[in-house]
């Protein structure tokens, strides 16, 4: 292979970059595809209705379990309301809610919007401690200006009279 | 008066880990032998000091002493004592202090071990680990100090209790073995430090650093294996990895070990990659330290966060950018100027390495950015995302299929020079075998699925490839049958160990293959009498009782399980409850089936409209799911084979034959 340089150090570095290359190629490729389809945005109910993501697109529901609205079905179904100050979401989730799920708390679901706008839970996110809050609600209630501190429950999130 | 005397002893610990770097450094200087024994023995008592510590706080947790803040906050008289003793590593100051005990006993093991290396890079070394462990002592001491006292009517009768969740054996022993790992690291750090500063990488560099490397590999091995073993049967999801941020940040510093176990050969065998190892070295404990950071300071939102402090964080985070930072950039000072090593071929062990080192650094890389890109994200735009399991398994899988397919390779090329037809020759049953499982799992296991076929593939490729490595080198099959047996003994125990690690990693590729492609699953609500099916098995719910655990109590569930009619098995998941943290957890139980598992989980209790009693149960079918377990523990026991090695101490010995004292 007369084409190859003739200096065995130069020869090696070739054939190192050669080798780098489609490994490199193969990772920046399949990184920014992934990236691209399997990354998941986080909304509370108000930040979905001015996103208004497409049905089937997952992502990641966050705010306060409104009191009185969870309903629990014999036959494994749980539906809730999650609010936030100005807009609330209904929640369907097939399945045992975590341990530290309460009423008037901070949660997270992750799923997708259905058709007709009820958000399908395929996880209600767990937290293995009772102090533990997920960072990007805190994040978002405090910009909402309705932080008071681990487990105080806002006024919205407070039982609602049915209309 | 016990917690008083830990807090001093800390501060003795503190106090000496600085002796230890000013003698060591000293030492270096003026190339004294006496400064030099000197700092050697402040990294022992530096130890001893620690340990003391440590011990004072295990004593407070043992006897309940809720007159230290700290275990008021995570102890109960009404624990089982495992679980006050590990109590004492439950807590972020607990946790940061079990740190310490080990980056120093690690400190201490290296000065005294280390008899044969030249006296420049030992005293280097030493004083590299003292400032680690001035550094990580200082944060313990000033900002995350264990043993503060409560005082007068602040002290409570009852302490608060450790989260239920890790009131498990597996989790007890989880954290010692994971920080070992990681900790393991430092000396590796140290002694990249140290070769920068001496100028100096060769073939005895990378002996000494292999023991430590292979320590802290096998550590870490076991102690990811325990945390998804945990979270396997403690969570009660049915999965054993969620890539979640602080799974990642465990997994990446055991990728960059295994990179550096690898090119290291390369560096002792043929003096090569000199400075690729280095780099790996310095890496492999920057990653540890950004996993303890990750994992610490909450910044990511993480499924298994336990002790986070944010305001912590900050402080992790200059540890950890002072000390990587320091490390990489000596070795952007001093690397260009190491000699180059050896010359190889396109085709040979070294290139399989050197491949085998570029796809575990590339599947580090899409790891790390999966696991900061909400951060990165989040800065730049301030959306919040998450990034999720389909971007793990689209980026590292293919990453570890190609690794995978080269490996069996690699050992078969010779050094300088490889023969890619010799290898195919001893190659071709082997894949064809490998071939064939893959055929016979597609058109065998219903429901049919290529990718799992394909990784059954895989898995067999490894698995008897492995087996061939081993026959080939000690040509077992054309030797009279005595000869055998002492061709097989006589191999050394470095290639022992890495058969095993190669077996082991066929082992769990075949089980979680299998698992992630045939797994099955039914939840369904029962009433007493109630069945669920689920993988061909018939679930009964028989009884719901109560139970009293030593500090919960527990509704229980008795399920018979059978299949076409023959009773199989009895699980009796169940739920607990902890009165002292208001908590309840879910209890799974397992039945096993050759290598599968049949998982169940008792959920709440409901009533119907009619007003009888219905129980959520959920059931997985976890095929081959033992394997995922048992592939690991081969590997750690290989790296622990490999560290028996008679070639780890006779480098040694050999050297101090070339130094006349």
């Amino acid at each position: 292979m007369s084409w190859l340089p003739k200096s065995p150090k130069a020869r090696r570095r070739l054939t190192l970059i050669a080798a780098i290359a489609p490994v490199l190629a193969l990772a920046v490729g399949l990184t920014l595809w992934g990236l691209r389809d399997s990354i998941s945005f986080f909304y509370t109910p108000s930040q979905a209705a001015a996103a208004h993501p497409a049905a089937g697109r997952s992502v990641q529901l966050g705010g306060m379990v409104r009191m009185g609205s969870v309903a629990k079905y014999p036959d494994g179904r749980v539906e809730f309301v999650v609010a936030d100050r100005t807009a609330t979401d209904k929640v369907v989730f097939q399945g045992d809610l975590p341990d530290l799920f309460r009423e008037g708390q901070g949660v997270v679901a992750v799923g997708a919007f259905r058709d007709d706008g009820v958000f399908e839970a395929k996880q209600v996110l767990a937290k293995h401690d009772e102090k533990y809050m997920p960072r990007e609600l805190t994040k978002a209630l405090k910009a909402q200006g309705e932080w008071r501190g681990d487990g105080s429950t806002p006024d919205y999130a407070k039982a609602q009279p049915t209309t | 008066m016990i917690a008083e005397l830990g807090s001093f002893a800390l501060i003795l610990g503190l106090a000496f880990a600085i002796a230890q770097v000013g003698l060591s450094a000293t030492a270096r200087i003026r190339r004294s032998s006496v400064l030099a024994a000197a700092g050697e023995g402040a990294a022992v008592a530096s130890f001893l000091g620690v340990a003391v510590a440590f011990a004072c706080l295990v004593h407070a947790f043992v006897t309940s002493d809720f007159s230290v803040s700290n275990v008021a906050a995570n102890s109960h008289t009404e624990k089982p004592m495992l679980y006050k003793v590990a109590g004492t590593w439950g807590s972020h100051e607990g946790s940061i202090l079990l740190w310490c005990l080990i980056l120093t006993g690690y400190g201490a093991a290296a000065a005294t071990l280390g008899r044969g290396l030249p006296k420049g890079l030992k005293a280097v070394m030493v004083a590299t680990q003292g400032a680690l462990g001035t550094v990580f002592l200082a944060y313990t001491v000033f900002a995350s100090s264990p043993l503060t006292r409560l005082v007068g009517d602040r002290i409570p009768v009852e302490g608060a209790s450790l989260n239920p969740l890790l009131q498990d054996p597996a989790l007890a022993i989880h954290p010692p073995f994971l920080y070992s790992g990681y900790v393991g690291m430092s000396v590796v750090f140290s002694l990249a430090v140290a070769a920068l500063v001496e100028g100096r990488v060769d073939a005895a560099w990378a002996r000494w650093v292999r023991p430590w490397a292979l320590a802290a590999w096998s550590f870490l091995t076991i102690g990811i294996t325990l945390g998804s073993f945990w979270a396997y049967y403690e969570l009660g999801w049915g999965g054993w990895w969620f890539w979640d941020p602080v799974e990642n940040a465990s997994f990446m510093p055991w990728l960059m070990a295994t990179a550096l176990l690898h090119s290291a050969i390369v560096t002792e065998k043929r003096g090569a990659l000199a400075g690729w190892s280095l780099f790996l070295a310095l890496g492999a404990f920057t990653f540890s330290m950004l996993g303890a950071f990750l994992v610490r300071s909450g910044v990511l939102t993480s499924v298994h966060a336990f002790a986070v402090d944010p305001r912590r964080g900050v402080l992790l985070l200059i540890i950890l950018g002072v000390t990587a930072g320091s490390g990489f950039a000596l070795f952007a000072w001093r690397a260009p100027k190491l000699a180059p090593g050896g010359v190889f071929a396109p085709v040979s062990r070294e290139s399989a390495l050197v491949l085998n080192n570029i796809l575990l650094a590339a599947a580090t890389a899409t790891v790390m950015l999966g696991t900061l890109y909400p951060l990165i994200r989040e800065a730049l735009t301030g959306e919040a995302i998450s990034v999720g399991p389909p971007y793990f398994n689209l980026t590292f899988a293919p990453l570890m299929a190609a690794l995978a397919i080269i490996l069996p390779a690699g050992p078969l090329l010779a050094w300088k020079r490889g023969d890619l037809r010799g290898v195919g020759q001893r190659l071709w049953l082997a894949a064809l075998l490998a071939l064939g499982a893959g055929v016979l799992t597609l058109a065998l296991v219903s429901p049919r699925k290529a990718l799992g076929a394909a990784g059954v593939a895989i898995g067999a490729w490894l698995v008897i490839g492995a087996a061939v490595e081993l026959i080939e080198r000690t040509r077992v099959f054309r030797v009279s049958a005595a000869d055998r047996w002492r061709r097989l003994t006589g191999l050394p125990r470095g290639a022992w160990g890495m058969t095993l690690a190669h077996l082991g990693l066929g082992i769990f590729v075949l089980g979680a293959c299998f698992e992630l492609g045939w797994k099955g699953e039914a939840a369904e609500a029962l009433p007493l009498g109630g069945s669920l099916n689920v993988a061909g098995y018939h679930l009964t719910l028989e009884t719901v009782g109560p139970r009293e655990g030593p500090n919960y109590d527990a509704e229980r569930a008795l399920i018979r399980v059978s299949k076409d009619g023959k009773p199989v098995c009895t699980g009796e998941p169940d739920r607990r409850f902890y009165p002292a943290g208001g908590q309840t957890v879910s209890g799974i139980a397992l039945c096993y089936r050759g290598f599968s598992h049949l998982y169940m989980v008792l959920g709440e209790r409901r009533t119907t409209t009619a007003g009888t009693p219905v129980w959520l149960i959920r059931a997985y079918w976890n095929p081959w799911a033992s394997l995922i377990f048992l592939g690991p523990v081969i590997m750690a026991l290989g790296g622990v084979t490999s560290l028996s090695d008679r070639r780890m101490r006779l480098g040694v010995a050999r050297r101090r034959q070339e130094q006349p004292a």
